[in-house]
């Protein structure tokens, strides 16, 4: 498959601690065995304690590119986190760009001491909905802590995203793009994850 | 198996920076690695760690990054391959020893990896390292991607060993940790027996002597970079433009010029090899065009030592005009990204550029200004160190004398927020909290009367504490030092310390106790649990009040994200709203408001606090805040 765009630039962001670089790690193994040359980019150091966190993956045919996004140029946003999408939509957004969003809110601290109000995650939702072409959301933290652990909703997100038709994410580049990267024990689980997201996909 | 031990040449995969710096290492063939961690550096030593059994290397953590150096330099004089990494901090701890070194020389290949944090992303400054190439008479190379930081480490080694000098390659946070497409090369099993050639012994005396032969083996190392494939320029034969770039430049250079479609315009003069610099490349190509702009991270190291160059060769070359940092057309603080270098090259050749309308583009940044709150960063959720900084606050505001904490490097530096409680007033270097907080308790001879607090993690204990430790001690200063033990080195990704009882290989080590060592540096030493916040705030408080000289308190809890690997939740938490009186209560939401823990979180529609179960880890602690009981926690 070609992408209709290259690079094709994917967006994924979110919370410190909610797994947001091994999401792009997995996404990234399961394009490079398919020929692409894979740039990512990360946030990584102080950024994971509880900051918000992205990271920037560029898929093309051809070469490597910047492991930054120029502003603008997101064609398609995970976010793991509702307001995180809408702040990475600000800088990153445009009228093509696909939006998959978890719905469930992680409260900064500023809105835990009472200083700013979380906004109504609808009206997050129908704003990242007037800033894209397509918004898929769901939440993914509640499936995850269903499974026993809000950890596994990076790869419930993944499972969404693989439904989504817009990269070639299949079960077993999932499989294979896990084994190694995660520990075994735990693999059971992430492709149970995968599974569920994919089915809550369907759902909407 | 460890990605980068894949004995599969010729396969390509995927790698972040820092990893295809390590592979890079393996293919020279390298038998020790010694590092002190640092982001973003810490994965290049942290990767070898994973290996070093199965490669039959020696790997260490070092307790700095000075002792590291050293550790990594013996075995090249000993005739091996010896790696040495850490981040830009680090390099000023090693400079002592590295401005001797570089008189005495070498003899395996001796590689420094610099990792420098533009934007201070991770640290508390965003220094340039490649002064220390300058200062020091040092080669230096920057890698550009990621198959690059592989390659240019590997013939790093080559040249360290073709010139007798250690080799410096400076990395940045875009490199180090971004990932891309690496071809894996052949893995060597070098078996070479270490000897340290006594005829030849390593003394920078004669300094002279040995200053000249440096500035000989320096002029040796430009004339091997004038044909360095690392070093290349890409666009037309006369460019109106000729941009020199180096490191994370190239790639938004490459992305500025595509975006705005100035492929005939524009030429990019990538260099690899930024000290000493090409010069007849670097003047070949300054002949061919009028107008040069420098784009490189942190300070103008290439933009003033090219002009430089071309102060020298002036009267050959005619006028030229020179954009960059030093002239302000591109900003001389913080990171760069492709959006500054194209909307530089949009003014210098007045282009046009709008990937996205303007009108989308200004409702998109409204809608997310009017929405979207800020996310500073904070301790965990089951942090010890929020615990310890409650009970710091509390203690102080007891005290009442308007005492601070003198604060160190690591994850309880966020002491200067309010995730901390804003009560960290001093920041510096590692090991400066203890330092500073002598110094001000020899001011109490003079009248200070403020109480002042030292904190330091278990790790920068060994690595910079010790000495002040020691200074306070002999001097007979007054100080109260917070050991904040969490057994591991969190900031930079949970690596064992001479604390843990494990080497960086994963092997048993003698734990260096210490309560004992801070004992045999003089100081009066007690232990407490920082999770019981009370009786934390009332030991600090009599330490600060009732006893004068060295004192250390040890706050003994694992890290919250170490705890959580191998242990589930230590308690179930709830909140009863029942007994939450919410705003009501004459807490002043207590809970929330001020302790501001991201797992407890406030219930707008029910006016009362509760836990958010995707983020509480259970450690318990709040049960202690609520006046009214409402917290309350069940054993697992």
């Amino acid at each position: 498959m070609v992408f209709q765009k290259d690079p094709f630039n994917v967006i994924i962001g979110g919370v410190g601690g909610q797994g947001n670089v091994i999401a792009s790690q997995v996404l990234g193994r399961i394009l490079l065995p398919k020929g692409y040359v894979i740039t990512i980019g990360e946030t990584y150091g102080a950024s994971q304690r509880g900051g918000a966190v992205m990271s920037h993956l560029r898929i093309s045919a051809k070469d490597q590119f910047s492991p930054l996004i120029p502003e603008g140029q997101c064609d398609l946003l995970m976010a793991l986190e509702p307001v995180e999408g809408l702040r990475i939509l600000g800088q990153y957004g445009n009228p093509s760009v696909v939006s998959l969003i978890n719905t469930r809110p992680i409260h900064p601290i500023e809105i835990i001491s009472g200083q700013t109000p979380y906004p109504d995650v609808s009206e997050v939702l129908r704003r990242i909905g007037e800033l894209s072409k397509g918004v898929w959301a769901f939440n993914a933290t509640e499936i995850a802590l269903e499974m026993g652990d809000p950890i596994f909703s990076n790869m419930v997100m993944l499972g969404a995203l693989s439904m989504l038709d817009m990269l070639q994410i299949d079960r077993q580049g999932f499989e294979q793009a896990i084994g190694g990267l995660l520990s075994s024990g735990r693999l059971a689980q992430n492709l149970e994850a995968f599974d569920r997201g994919k089915m809550a996909v369907e759902k909407i | 198996m460890s990605i980068i031990a894949q004995d599969t040449p010729g396969e390509t995969v995927l790698l972040m920076g820092n990893e295809a710096i390590a592979r890079g290492a393996l293919e020279a063939g390298i038998k020790v690695c010694a590092a002190y961690p640092g982001n973003p550096s810490s994965e290049i030593t942290g990767s070898l760690a994973g290996v070093a059994d199965e490669f039959g290397l020696h790997v260490e953590w070092s307790v700095n990054e000075k002792v590291a150096l050293e550790v990594a330099a013996a075995a090249s004089f000993a005739g091996l391959r010896g790696l040495c990494t850490m981040k830009q901090n680090g390099l000023n701890v090693a400079s002592d020893f590295l401005l001797n070194l570089n008189l005495t020389g070498c003899e395996g290949g001796l590689v420094l990896i610099v990792a420098d944090d533009p934007g201070a992303l991770s640290s508390s400054n965003e220094e340039d390292s490649r002064a220390f190439a300058k200062l020091g008479d040092l080669p230096l190379l920057e890698p550009a991607t990621f198959q690059e930081a592989k390659a240019m480490t590997k013939w790093a080694f080559d040249l360290s060993e073709d010139l007798g000098l250690p080799v410096l390659v400076r990395t940045v946070t875009r490199v180090s940790h971004a990932r891309g497409n690496v071809l894996l090369d052949e893995l060597p099993r070098p078996t070479k027996k270490p000897r340290f050639d006594t005829s030849r012994p390593r003394i920078a005396l004669p300094v002279l002597t040995n200053h000249k032969l440096l500035r000989e083996k320096l002029e040796r190392a430009g004339q091997v970079f004038e044909t360095s494939p690392f070093n290349f320029y890409r666009g037309p034969e006369k460019p109106e433009l000729l941009i020199i770039t180096c490191g994370s430049g190239w790639m938004y250079s490459l992305e500025a010029v595509a975006n705005l479609d100035l492929n005939e315009r524009v030429g990019i003069l990538k260099l690899g090899t930024t000290w000493p610099l090409p010069e007849q490349m670097v003047l070949n190509h300054l002949s061919k065009a009028d107008h040069v702009l420098f784009v490189e991270e942190v300070s103008p190291f290439l933009e003033n030592n090219v002009k430089e160059l071309f102060a020298q060769n002036c009267v050959d070359l005619g006028l030229k005009r020179f954009s960059g940092k030093a002239t302000g057309t591109l900003p001389d603080i913080g990171e760069l990204n492709p959006d500054i270098v194209i909307s530089t090259l949009q003014d210098i050749l007045e282009v046009f550029y709008e990937p996205v309308s303007a009108e989308y583009a200004l409702r998109a940044k409204e809608i997310s200004d009017q929405l979207v709150p800020e996310r500073p960063l904070g301790f965990c959720a089951g942090c010890p160190h929020r615990a310890t900084y409650w009970a710091i606050k509390n203690a102080l505001a007891l005290d009442g004398r308007d005492g601070f904490v003198a604060g160190d490097i690591g994850c309880y530096s966020l002491g200067i927020g309010p995730s901390g409680f804003s009560q960290m007033k001093t920041l510096h270097a590692m090991g400066s909290g203890t330092g500073l907080a002598g110094g001000f308790g020899q001011l109490n001879a003079f009248g200070l009367d403020q109480p002042v607090i030292a904190v330091s993690g278990d790790s920068t204990f060994y690595h910079a504490v010790m000495p002040a430790l020691t200074n306070a001690s002999y001097n007979k200063s007054n100080l109260l030092l917070l050991l904040l033990d969490n057994s591991a080195t969190a900031m930079t990704g949970f690596q064992p310390h001479p604390g843990t009882g494990k080497t960086a290989s994963g092997q048993d080590a003698p734990i260096l106790d210490l309560e004992v060592i801070c004992k045999a540096l003089g100081a009066q030493v007690e232990v407490g649990d920082p999770f019981d916040m009370k009786a934390t705030t009332e030991t600090i408080l009599r330490l600060l009040q009732d006893v004068e000289g060295v004192k250390v308190l040890i706050l003994r809890r694992e890290c919250a994200l170490v705890r959580g690997r191998t242990q589930k939740k230590l308690f179930n938490m709830e909140v009863d709203q029942d007994l939450c009186l919410g705003e009501r209560c004459g807490c002043n939401r207590l809970c929330t408001r001020v302790f501001k823990c991201p797992g407890l979180i406030w219930d707008e529609i029910a006016g009362r606090a509760r836990i958010d179960e995707a983020i509480c880890t259970g450690c318990g602690v709040c049960a202690e805040i609520c006046p009214s009981l409402a917290i309350r926690k069940e054993v697992v």
